[in-house]
């Protein structure tokens, strides 16, 4: 389930969303992961459990690995809120079209 | 609608696009003067802005208060920091819910775009935090005109 004060904390995170990057790119383990970062292994692990309490990742088990891979249901849910904001904004920018269409042009001197 | 870009950039701005088809001094005077403020800066249907003061000088004052017919209120003020007819404002802005809210720094552009204007609206937060803080209270008031919206339609 997602949580979005905790989604939004989590992406926060400069490290974590690249990760979500990475993730965006398929399923992945955590070694495979850990590559590209300068950081220790466990400091990912840090960085998964938190995009996984947000609901953002899910993790299965297969064999020894507990590959990761992006829960399409919370990043979906985060676009959404994104969405509304840019719509409540937008709103704002469609009246000013409006406003724009009905102002007078200031007089311009020389030229004709 | 796609005319505008709305994304977060490194830890802490949001950086906001749009085009208009009005040179950069409408847009700008749209910005700047309360009569013309009051028409468009409303966010969610059925809100109006009764307070608007806007000193557009370095220091001057910003205040805008909004309400609904329910009863409903909150207000912002701000400072004016530079101002660059017809082509950039630098404002410093604080929402009162009744809390206020972080300040924001903003540095708004307007420059020519064939007979139109291109704006670029940048958003400055203390840090990562404040910045979620309050892209989740924008959310928040959009959800609110969404519900609005559905209780019209029911």
């Amino acid at each position: 389930m997602l949580n979005l004060d905790a989604a939004f904390s989590a992406l926060a995170d400069p490290t974590r969303r690249a990760i979500l990057a990475r993730l965006a790119l398929g399923e992945t383990t955590i070694n495979e992961l850990a590559e590209p970062f300068d950081i220790t292994q466990p400091a990912i692990s840090r960085h998964i459990k938190v995009l996984e309490t947000a609901g953002l990742i899910s993790r299965r088990i297969d064999g020894t690995q507990r590959p990761c891979r992006l829960a399409p249901a919370g990043i979906l849910e985060v676009d959404r809120w994104l969405g509304i904001l840019r719509e409540a904004l937008g709103k704002n920018y469609d009246r000013l079209d409006h406003v724009l269409a009905t102002m007078t042009p200031k007089r311009r001197k020389g030229k004709r | 609608m796609s005319k505008m870009t709305l994304n977060t950039e490194g830890d802490k701005h949001i950086v906001v696009t749009r085009r208009f088809a009005a040179p950069p001094e409408a847009v700008y005077r749209a910005h700047t003067e309360p009569e013309l403020i009051k028409k468009w800066l409303l966010g969610p249907e059925g809100w109006t802005m009764p307070v608007c003061i806007s000193e557009p000088r370095p220091g001057g004052k910003i205040r805008y208060e909004w309400a609904n017919a329910k009863g409903g209120g909150f207000y912002l003020t701000g400072e004016y920091v530079e101002l660059g007819p017809f082509g950039r404002i630098v404002h410093v802005e604080r929402m009162h819910l009744p809390d206020a809210t972080p300040d924001n720094h903003v540095e708004t552009r307007f420059d020519p775009d064939g007979s139109g204007t291109l704006m670029t609206l940048r958003m400055t937060l203390p840090n990562a935090e404040t910045r979620a803080a309050m892209l989740k209270t924008g959310m928040e008031r959009g959800m609110e005109a969404s519900y609005v919206r559905l209780e019209a339609l029911i």
